[in-house]
């Protein structure tokens, strides 16, 4: 017998593995993947991104000797008490409920340490958080779970969720396994079913009956608190000036990147824009209106590192917020829980079952078993040190490009590595003057 | 009784007022003259005072309201006693959309007609509407009673959690998940009271209501009822 040279085997690039997978669960269970946390896709990020940093052209400021200030003021459009933080990294939206009691805990003292504030989440605000928190930002959602007047005159601003990164045009689930008796009477349901959020308000629709939302809340509080208004990454130049119309002191723009407690992974990895290509639209939106630095504009999604603080920044966002990288700074996913996580079937950093109330790190769970094994002390520290750390970083950057304040980042200290990059950031293509889509090509 | 002539005076002025009001004010009653439609009347509300609205109003009239009672001399706009806390608010006559929505406690009495989506995502509050309701009322209503002296529009109680609804009227369909329940005696004890409270009692008896309810067939996610959701 001839022994001729076989063709290797090769998998298809449309049915790679992880596809078949997928195909064959969802043909064994009947049901859509549910799960956890941001895009997993790659996307065009930050990383797309570079600054050029002094030349001769523009002089540096001298680390650790020149100043460079970080401090930003929000809701200066029409609230009374305006809100003013340290650091322009502030804390996302997370439930109690997603999150564990101890979590929310820690996410204040770490915000609180580092002179920023925090945000609640579906279900209300817990005494864990509002004690914790020296500022504190109260979310107005569609199911207005554990909603009250009395925690809307407590928080220092207001929160009117439309939509987020993970899933705009999407309501929520929090399955079963998390309703504790603690969550259960919070949102005023049964103990151990799932509990739907709504996609949208029960009592207004569209930008016309926002804006008579907006002054409702408004009246309510006194004319005291800051607005904002969120929204997911769908039609953000619109999305901005719609918001701006309705009257929002802020706009919270959270790209694909952004996370979520659960949703359908089909809904997660298919739905919304990438951070990066929403950014310039929404300043843009506000720079028509007049309203750029009035309005002010914060941005979530994929935020890591002071780099990516900066690169927002630059492009004029005028702070950002972070979710999921705040609760790794917790200890999620962290690689000395490597065998538990084992024994879930998944490994660190791929661990995204948070709807399932079984998260080793106490952090995503209502588990008392598993969320006491998590110290809300030194969870705080830890994110202390990180949201200080990121500071450092973007103080880095900007002093290297000459600023004496992060705000005055703009694009023309950045150039693209990419082509999608540069045409959705809207600054050259590195070594080149090019930036695709602007002049007619 | 203190007058405030809203058109003259305006908005931020009478809530401001308002809110100023603590349990131990003397200045129990208040009317509010020239209302002319205006949004936000009255809200946010905290203290055990009375209210009369003097004329029709705009959205979210008494939203949020805690202790208080708001009677409005004429129809409301939408979303009505909005997440309403406690206390007592009473249209005189119709009430737009959303009348209720996600009202947590308290008494809301409409003595008209209230339109779509009334008591929507409801948590605790009563709802008793003397005339009839409008499509997709009592949708995902949580817990508390709506008692309809009249006829129900479309899906009533379309995924239903735990709140009760008493309609005497006809149900033109359910919706998802809600159900024709049996009426029990505590059921006729609750509704009694509610018409008395709702001042409705020399309408209608409890007898010649039905009750509805959720089937919780949807309270845990099953692929097999796709298509109901």
């Amino acid at each position: 017998m001839t022994d001729f040279p076989h063709t290797p085997p090769k998998q298809s690039w449309t049915f790679s593995n992880d596809i078949n997978a997928e195909i064959r669960r969802a043909a064994a269970t009947g049901i859509y993947d549910i799960r956890g946390g941001g895009s997993k896709r790659k996307l065009p990020h930050f990383d797309d991104l570079l600054f050029l940093g002094a030349s001769i052209s523009r002089y540096p400021l001298e680390g650790y000797r020149e100043k460079c200030a970080t401090d930003v003021w929000l809701g200066t459009r029409y609230a009374k008490k305006p809100i003013h933080l340290d650091i322009p990294v502030t804390i996302a939206g997370m439930s109690f409920g997603a999150l564990s009691g101890p979590a929310k805990e820690a996410l204040g003292r770490g915000a609180s340490a580092a002179g920023t504030s925090t945000t609640t989440g579906d279900g209300g605000m817990t005494e864990e958080e509002r004690g914790h928190s020296k500022t504190l930002v109260y979310q107005y959602l569609p199911s207005r779970y554990g909603m009250n007047p009395d925690d809307l005159r407590r928080a220092d601003a207001i929160e009117v969720v439309v939509g987020q990164g993970a899933k705009p045009g999407g309501g929520g689930m929090l399955l079963g396994q998390k309703i504790s008796d603690r969550v259960a009477m919070m949102r005023n349901l049964p103990k151990g079913i799932d509990q739907r959020s709504a996609c949208r308000h029960p009592d207004w629709t569209g930008p016309d009956d926002l804006e008579i939302k907006i002054l409702e809340i408004r009246e309510i509080t006194d004319w005291e608190k800051p607005i904002y208004v969120k929204v997911g990454g769908a039609r953000p130049y619109y999305d901005t000036a719609l918001a701006v119309k309705a009257g929002a002191d802020v706009v919270v723009l959270d790209g694909m990147q952004g996370g979520t407690a659960a949703t359908q992974d089909v809904f997660i990895e298919n739905v919304g824009m990438p951070i990066l290509a929403c950014i310039p639209l929404a300043v843009k939106a506000l720079q028509d209106l007049g309203m750029h630095r009035k309005v002010q504009l914060i941005v979530s999604g994929g935020i890591r590192s002071g780099a990516d603080v900066a690169k927002a920044m630059a492009l004029g966002a005028d702070a950002v917020a972070i979710g999921t990288a705040a609760l790794i700074a917790l200890g999620d996913n962290d690689p000395a829980l490597e065998a538990e996580y084992n024994k879930l079937g998944t490994t660190a950093g791929a661990y995204d079952d948070w709807h399932e109330g079984r998260d080793p790190a106490g952090i995503t769970t209502q588990d008392p078993e598993l969320y006491k094994r998590f110290d809300p002390i030194l969870g705080g520290r830890r994110l202390k040190n990180y949201l200080k750390v990121m500071t450092l970083e973007a103080q880095t950057i900007a002093r290297a490009c000459g600023k004496n304040h992060l705000h005055n980042l703009e694009p023309e200290d950045l150039c693209a590595l990419t082509i999608e990059g540069a045409a959705m950031a809207g600054v050259p293509l590195a070594g080149t003057s090019w930036i695709p889509g602007r002049n007619g090509f | 009784m203190q007058t405030f002539d809203l058109e003259a005076q305006g908005l931020r002025q009478l809530n401001t007022t308002l809110h100023a009001l603590k349990g131990q004010t003397n200045e129990t009653a208040w009317e509010i003259v020239n209302p002319k439609g205006a949004h936000a009347i009255a809200v946010g509300l905290d203290a055990p005072v009375d209210v009369t609205v003097r004329g029709s109003t705009g959205y979210y009239c008494a939203g949020m309201n805690k202790q208080a009672t708001v009677r409005v001399k004429g129809s409301a706009g939408p979303g009505v006693a909005e997440n309403m806390m406690s206390g007592t608010v009473i249209i005189d006559g119709d009430a737009s959309q959303y009348a209720g929505a996600t009202g947590r406690g308290g008494l809301l009495v409409i003595k008209g007609n209230a339109s779509s989506r009334c008591g929507i995502s409801m948590k605790g509050i009563d709802i008793v509407v003397h005339g009839n309701i409008g499509h997709m009322s009592a949708f995902m209503a949580q817990s508390g009673n709506m008692v309809v002296l009249g006829d129900a529009g479309e899906a009533l109680g379309d995924s239903l959690y735990e709140a009760r609804l008493f309609v005497r009227g006809s149900v033109k369909s359910l919706g998802a998940d809600c159900i024709e329940k049996e009426m029990r005696p505590e059921h006729i004890a609750i509704l009694a009271d509610l018409l008395k409270r709702g001042e409705a009692d020399h309408l209608a008896k409890p007898e010649e209501f039905k009750r509805y309810g959720s089937a919780r067939k949807l309270y845990t996610f099953n692929i097999d009822n796709a298509s109901s959701y």
